[in-house]
């Protein structure tokens, strides 16, 4: 009698306050007023179904009637990636993150179980794998992007796990063995060693709280004071939005991490556990004028455990489709979209939504939940003959975690603004335990919403 | 999407328990809920001495869904960090606290109608 009370009021409780946390996730996203679905008999494509393209679908699908929408992608597992930091800090299990791509898409859209090959934006047509050609009226590019690991010499897949070599950002598996080496290594301590590409990157926060989740464990297993914690950043800053950097910088130096700029990781060497930078030339100027030129070098660290994060860049057949910009973030191929519309500059036809879009920010999950309204409200307004009005402002947000049961709830626009769901309740720049529980509770229940078109 | 719906709010719920446990959890909290009203109706006053009691378990219910809380999410007193934690805290507590004393009392009304007549 004692357990059952116990667990009915407490679940209670439980209740009350998941409401609490959800709310603040489920705000997130421009609203579109549900109408009459629009008759058409428009092809759509939407290429990949990951959080993007298959969140697209199913919205298409109730907004649409007698359209024929068809998803591409060759993946079976849908990957919840927001949950790869924890699994890789051991508090998710991988299963955590894995369900089947084919669970999430309502029955009017068409899944073609296959890569896309090639994509012709001038014939409208998008060649699969096997070759079969898909014509289209409308082509949402979806596909999420590449991590170049081939990039990182001397490192390869299946050394995460050993040695000391993390990759959480490879998949399920890998963060789950990035986790068996950070516990082995938080038992023993040693140098942990972190970092980030130069490209863009999806959930550019998420290095950063590896190396806070890392700390937290040297910590709770009395390792911290014979650890050294390193961050090689690959440029001058270690966030891109300058009121959060200022306060990641803050953190940083209350944790004792020892920060270097300019690092740019070329390469891992796993037998003498080093870790290869480049360090651009840099020029600095004195006060009396005379200006110091330091050549560019190559720089070695050693390390008892890592996170390797590679460059990232457009899938290829993105890259050779001519949808890339040309003149902007040359060689990672990100596609040429309105960043307000994200309608592709050069093809109105063509939308982009998710981590393949050529803007300044937006490469989360979070982002995918403001921009598929935006390339909805766009597309079924065209198809109803009307003009759309929705704008993408850049809406970012990152759950930052700052140990295990602490975090800031950060969200940001293209300006750099902070953008707060919660302005005065839930303080953005403040590591606390809500935030945290979004993260840990109410993130993936809403993520999900999202991908049913729910929310 | 801007507005938080409670069709939204539901939504995560579903989510978060799994759609099967949330509705059970629900309406074991509406019976709960019905039976508390129907022994008060019943019964057409509050027994004071049933109240003390249930009273007595609230303390038990605020601690047992703070703990409950933090072990489902790993986290621990300490991270508390911000007026809004505690906020949300004692709201855990609360909504604890009060569950347990409503469950108490009906579960004493119903087992023991009628038992006021030893005390007041």
């Amino acid at each position: 009698m004692d357990e059952f009370m116990k667990g009915a009021t407490s679940r209670r409780g439980f209740l009350g306050l998941a409401a609490g946390g959800a709310a603040a996730l489920a705000v997130a996203g421009p609203g579109t007023a549900r109408a009459e679905p629009v008759r058409t008999s428009a092809k759509i494509v939407i290429l990949g179904a990951g959080a993007a393209g298959t969140a697209m679908a199913n919205r298409l699908t109730e907004r649409l009637e007698g359209a024929s929408i068809t998803i591409v992608d060759g993946r079976q597992q849908h990957w919840y990636q927001p949950g790869f930091t924890l699994v890789a800090a051991g508090l998710k299990p991988a299963s955590y993150t894995l369900s089947d791509t084919g669970d999430w898409l309502s029955d009017g859209v068409k899944w073609v179980a296959e890569h896309a090959a090639a994509i012709d934006p001038d014939a409208q047509i998008v060649t699969t794998a096997s070759g079969s050609r898909l014509d289209y009226d409308y082509l949402v590019v979806a596909t999420g992007l590449s991590l170049d690991w081939d990039a990182v010499e001397g490192f390869s897949l299946d050394m995460v796990g050993q040695n000391g070599i993390g990759a959480l950002y490879a998949g399920p598996e890998q963060a789950e063995a990035t986790w068996r080496a950070m516990d082995a290594f938080t038992d023993k301590g040693g140098v942990a060693l972190f970092g980030r590409p130069a490209t863009e990157m999806k959930c550019a926060g998420a290095p950063l709280k590896y190396t806070f989740l890392t700390d937290d464990y040297l910590r709770r297993k009395g390792r911290r004071d014979a650890s050294q914690v390193i961050y090689a950043a690959h440029g001058k800053s270690l966030f891109s939005v300058p009121v959060v950097d200022e306060k990641a910088k803050l953190i940083f130096d209350e944790r004792g991490f020892d920060v270097r700029w300019n690092h740019v990781l070329t390469g891992i060497d796993a037998g003498a556990k080093t870790a290869h930078y480049r360090v651009p030339e840099s020029r600095a100027l004195a006060a009396d004028g005379t200006v110091t030129v330091t050549p560019e070098r190559e720089v070695k660290i050693g390390f008892d455990f890592t996170n390797v994060i590679p460059p990232q860049r457009a899938p290829q057949v993105v890259r050779e489709s001519g949808l890339s910009w040309a003149d902007r973030w040359v060689g990672q191929g990100w596609i040429e979209v309105d960043p307000g519309t994200l309608r592709h500059r050069r093809y109105p036809n063509v939308f982009g939504v998710g981590d393949i879009n050529g803007v300044p920010k937006g490469k989360t999950a979070a982002s995918v939940k403001w921009q598929v309204p935006v390339v909805e409200d766009h597309l079924v307004a065209e198809l109803d003959g009307r003009e759309g009005s929705a704008i993408y402002n850049g809406y970012t947000s990152c759950p930052m975690i700052t140990k295990i049961g602490r975090a800031m709830l950060i969200e940001f626009d293209y300006e750099n603004r902070l953008t707060p769901s919660f302005p005065g309740v839930i303080a953005p720049l403040e590591e606390l335990w809500i935030s945290w529980l979004m993260k840990e509770i109410a993130l993936k229940p809403t993520y999900n919403a999202m991908l049913r078109g729910k929310v | 999407m801007k507005e938080l719906t409670f069709a939204t709010l539901l939504a995560v719920f579903e989510e978060v328990f799994g759609r099967g446990l949330f509705w059970a959890m629900v309406a074991i909290a509406a019976i709960i809920t019905v039976a508390y009203l129907y022994v008060l109706v019943r019964d057409r006053h509050m027994s004071a001495r049933k109240f003390l009691l249930a009273q007595l378990f609230m303390p038990l219910g605020a601690v047992a869904a703070v703990v409950f809380v933090l072990r489902m999410t790993n986290s621990a007193l300490a991270d508390i960090g911000g007026p809004v934690d505690w906020i949300v805290l004692l709201g855990v507590a609360g909504a604890g606290a009060v569950g347990l004393a409503i469950l108490v009392y009906t579960a004493q009304s119903l087992l023991r109608p009628g038992g006021d007549s030893g005390g007041d």
